[in-house]
């Protein structure tokens, strides 16, 4: 027989250690069970889309840096392709493979932080975290050697990427190309078939399919509910339609097979990579473009990328002033917080933390 | 006037008591030597457990910096060996809160009676040959009555702190402290059964095998249940950085914090201590007379290691799972050890009721059997326990059959 | 295998013999639908078979001082195509148009975001509140006329 007791409610976050940043859940719980939980955001709020309409259109790439700061590269390509689509313009062939490299290693990178974040959130004490982090602190390397930046590269220009790769680029990238194997096989041997982590995340807050399709849910955490949809392959972008990768999917939506696509699509970023390295090859890496750019009154544009959290896109409306008139972000963060409630309710406070960590939202994105 | 403690005396067997009795007396009359002597020896087991408590901040620190692929704390001193000293001035330095509408008494009580029960806990282990400062004739029970103590400690600590985190965290680990303590006390009695002492130094002379290998399934009980005791992943549901903040302590801060740091961390000592004492030998090895203070302090600093080793790998239980886990599988195991070890000392022991080494022997074989394949049957049969089935998704919509090349 | 835009025209035959009256005016990528037949133009977009939209990309909302226009950016995954509806607000004071909440659950935070940020209420929604400003906040910043 259940033992009901006096609900208590609880605001974790907006300060806490697993919200992954400045989110806060109000939650009502019976013991250990919750009974109901309110999300609430917007502690992060810092007006991007305004601050959008009073830029021109290459100074918003820096904006876009600070969407979501772990995957920043994909933030650039998803705002350079609106723009592009915008001007109706296309981009140098070395230029596509130049931002399809970075982006998928990007991609990589902001998985990593996922995986080691949730395992954090599963109670480990930082190891894993540390392995993963082992990883992603290479990828900055590189980036670094691209752009002199780290995390906010803002490497992208509507028109191409910033600069080409310098010489040392490419034998660094074979490098990390060579050592990554090894490296994210130690993490996956302590990780995926741990018996705690099988018992805390298998069958834990399953997200039936058409439930994640109405909640318009995308990314990994769409794929793990077993739909085979990854704008990468449905409305190819840069080099995308040129390389072949596979689209992991899961079949029940619960906190492992969330965490398990995101594994496996670190496997296929890295094929990626592999076939671009191989078919890159000289020439132009950026449109000659006037600084100031203007688009045609009227115009707009849905620029749309598969970014590492999901559906990543930009809706751009112009004016024909050097500023979009309208700078509207979808981030997959926030869209897929819908399914707070649905995951949460019934669940208990341990599997709370797991599973926000398993839909791995980044705040930066959220609140915008 | 006779100047020694002398033989019939209960103080006499304890080395140090004695050393320190017969120096004051000369001079003092017989009530004050023996206060003198009694003070002298707290002073020290108080400054052992904090320094040992020190030790024990910067070994983990250092070696979960290994673990972690980084180097740890390595600045202040000769191998980073001052951060601990560092760390406690920061402590002693900070504001010490307490929060608006808690129960002040009860708040400042906590952090005395965490502490309390690691130093009484230590009074009983044999350090070495003879220095153990209570030579108890009942030194299990008293140890397992001690510890205790802490479970009424964590729930003063969640209910006087007035925060619902705190709260939460006093209701998982008194939830916690009480289950784990079945299985531990049931373990510790096949360990008091072939040693037919309940004196640490009487488990310590039975030990011509150690009881690692007599007992090995009641080591793996008591390793467990005391980690869950101790609050230390995989079982830290009371305190679950990640869910809970802090836990039970989340409100503390100053001084009051570092008591309970030292408590957390002083009871993780004594827990070693104590595993050494029972199941390893203790201070016994070669040399023991002059050397059985190193034997002891290596053997604590092997299963301090293992603590830290499993703190720094796995990820944290479920509360129920750790319910599960403490009822459904150490219980059985302990009843297992229990019920073998019984029938073993019945037919084993000879006639006044003593085991030779060579009984010894044969039990650690018959043992060792029964643990592995005890633990391989419950481990199958606990596994679908704890795990929750798997749900099914309700049919509809499916993936497109146009996306053919999917994997 | 890519996903199609699907053709304005195309739509607006659909729409406007399901929904009486709904459809304003096309073009060749977007349809412009009257605001108080949202909600059923959303039903019939997500329900009928052969358009199975049952994808909600995004709302969004665009300030163009006499008028607000509402833009639904929808997929359907079994059909694999894309289209644009949008509808067009007239006014500044208290807009109000139906929510599509109960078509797709995934409007529920951009809605309060377009109440939150451009000042449009949607009626329907159960938690018509301010999202990422706090409540009690004077006015809606994306507005054009906000600073």
């Amino acid at each position: 027989m259940p033992i009901r007791t006096e609900p208590m409610t609880i605001n974790l976050g907006p300060q806490h250690p697993s919200t992954h940043g400045v989110f806060r859940l109000r939650v009502t719980f019976d013991g250990e069970e919750i009974l109901e939980v309110e999300p609430i955001f917007g502690y992060l709020h810092r007006g991007t889309e305004k601050l959008a309409e009073e830029r021109n259109y290459v100074q918003i790439v820096t904006l876009t840096d600070r969407l979501d700061y772990v995957s920043s590269m994909i933030n650039n390509q998803a705002y350079c392709i609106g723009v592009e689509k915008l001007l109706g313009v296309e981009v140098p062939l070395r230029g596509q493979y130049l931002r399809t490299i970075t982006a998928e290693l990007q991609r990589i990178a902001s998985h990593l932080m996922g995986i080691g974040f949730f395992m954090q959130d599963l109670g480990t004490l930082g190891t894993p975290l540390m392995y993963c982090f082992r990883t992603r602190e290479r990828i900055l390397d590189l980036f670094e050697m691209l752009c002199g930046a780290r995390v906010t590269v803002s490497y992208m220009r509507p028109g191409g990427v910033f600069a080409d790769a310098p010489e040392d680029f490419w034998p660094a990238l074979a490098r990390f190309m060579e050592d990554w194997e090894t490296e994210f096989g130690e993490i996956e041997q302590l990780i995926l078939e741990n018996e705690i982590v099988l018992m805390r995340c298998r069958g834990v807050s399953p997200l039936p399919l058409e439930t994640a399709i109405n909640c318009s849910v995308s990314g990994p955490v769409l794929r793990a509910s077993g739909l085979a949809w990854d704008w990468r392959k449905m409305d190819p972008y840069d080099a995308y339609d040129k390389v072949e990768f596979d689209v992991p999917t899961a079949t029940n939506g619960d906190n492992y097979d969330r965490f398990w696509v995101r594994i496996q699509e670190i496997h296929q970023s890295a094929r990626i990579i592999r076939q671009c390295v191989e078919q890159i090859e000289p020439g132009e890496v950026r449109l000659k473009l006037p600084l100031v750019l203007r688009a045609e009154p009227g115009a707009e544009a849905y620029g749309r990328v598969e970014a590492s959290k999901g559906e990543l896109a930009f809706y751009l409306v112009s004016d024909g002033g050097i500023s979009p008139y309208r700078c509207k972000i979808r981030s997959p963060s926030q869209i897929n917080l819908t399914v707070t409630e649905h995951l949460l309710v019934g669940w208990k406070l341990a599997d709370m933390i797991v599973t926000l960590g398993s839909l791995d939202i980044n705040m930066g994105e959220v609140d915008r | 006037m006779s100047c020694h403690l002398a033989e019939g005396n209960i103080l006499h067997d304890t080395l140090m008591y004695r050393v320190v009795y017969d120096f004051v007396c000369p001079v003092l009359p017989a009530w004050l030597s023996y206060l003198v002597a009694g003070l002298a020896i707290m002073i020290i087991l108080v400054n052992m457990v904090l320094l040992g408590a020190a030790v024990f901040v910067w070994a983990e620190r250092r070696l979960l910096g290994r673990f972690h692929n980084r180097i740890g704390p390595n600045r202040w001193g000769p191998f980073g060996l001052l951060q601990p000293i560092a760390d406690l001035i920061k402590l002693l330095t900070k504001e010490d809160l307490t929060p608006a509408n808690a129960d002040r008494i009860t708040f400042f009580a906590v952090p005395i009676v965490m502490v309390m029960p690691v130093i009484l806990v230590l009074a009983v282990v044999p350090f070495a040959k003879d220095t153990a400062l209570a030579n108890l004739n009942v030194g299990v029970l008293y140890i397992l009555a001690v510890t205790s103590l802490t479970s009424v400690a964590i729930f003063m600590a969640g209910w006087s702190s007035n925060n619902r985190y705190a709260m939460f965290g006093a209701i998982r680990g008194v939830a916690v402290l009480i289950s784990y303590e079945v299985p531990v006390v049931l373990c510790l009695l096949g360990v008091v059964m072939v040693a037919g002492s309940m004196s640490l130094s009487g488990i310590v002379a039975a030990q011509t095998v150690p009881f690692l290998l007599v007992q090995p399934l009641a080591l793996f009980v008591f390793l467990a249940g005391t980690s869950a005791e101790l609050n230390r992943t995989p079982f830290d549901v009371a305190e679950a950085e990640s869910e809970l903040v802090a836990g039970f302590h989340i409100e503390y801060s100053g001084v009051k914090f570092a008591l309970i740091q030292t408590a957390e961390i002083g009871g993780v000592l004594t827990a070693c201590a104590v595993t050494a004492t029972l199941f390893l030998g203790g201070w016994s090895g070669p040399a023991a007379s002059y050397l059985g203070w190193l034997w002891f302090g290596i053997k604590v600093a092997i299963i301090a290691f293992i603590f830290v080793w499993v703190r720094a790998t796995f990820p944290r239980l479920r509360i129920d799972q750790l319910m599960a886990l403490a009822w459904k599988f150490l219980l059985p195991l302990s009843m297992i050890n229990l019920l073998a070890t019984t029938l073993e000392v019945y037919f084993l022991r000879s006639d006044q009721g003593v085991l030779s080494t060579n009984d010894l022997w044969i039990m650690s074989g018959i043992n060792l059997v029964v643990a592995v394949t005890s633990i391989a049957l419950f481990g199958i049969l606990i596994r679908d326990k704890v795990r929750p089935s798997k749900p099914t998704i309700p049919a509809g919509a499916v993936a497109p059959a146009a996306l053919g090349e999917v994997s | 295998m890519t996903v199609k835009a699907m053709a304005g025209q195309e739509l607006a035959e659909r729409l406007s013999q399901a929904v009486q009256e709904s459809v304003e005016r096309w073009d060749t990528t977007t349809v412009w639908i009257d605001p108080p037949r949202i909600n059923d133009v959303a039903r019939f977009l997500r329900e009928d078979p052969s358009l199975d939209f049952q994808f909600l990309n995004s709302i969004s909302a665009v300030d163009y001082i006499e008028y607000f226009e509402l833009v639904y950016h929808l997929t359907s995954f079994e059909r694999q195509h894309t289209a644009v509806v949008k509808s067009r607000v007239y006014g500044r004071e208290s807009l109000s148009v139906p929510s599509v909440y109960d078509v797709w659950r995934g409007a529920d935070f951009q809605e309060r975001e377009v109440w939150d940020l451009m000042g449009i209420h949607f009626e329907g929604h159960p938690n018509m509140k301010r999202i990422v400003l706090w409540e009690g906040f004077d006015g809606h910043p994306l507005r054009k006329d906000y600073l």
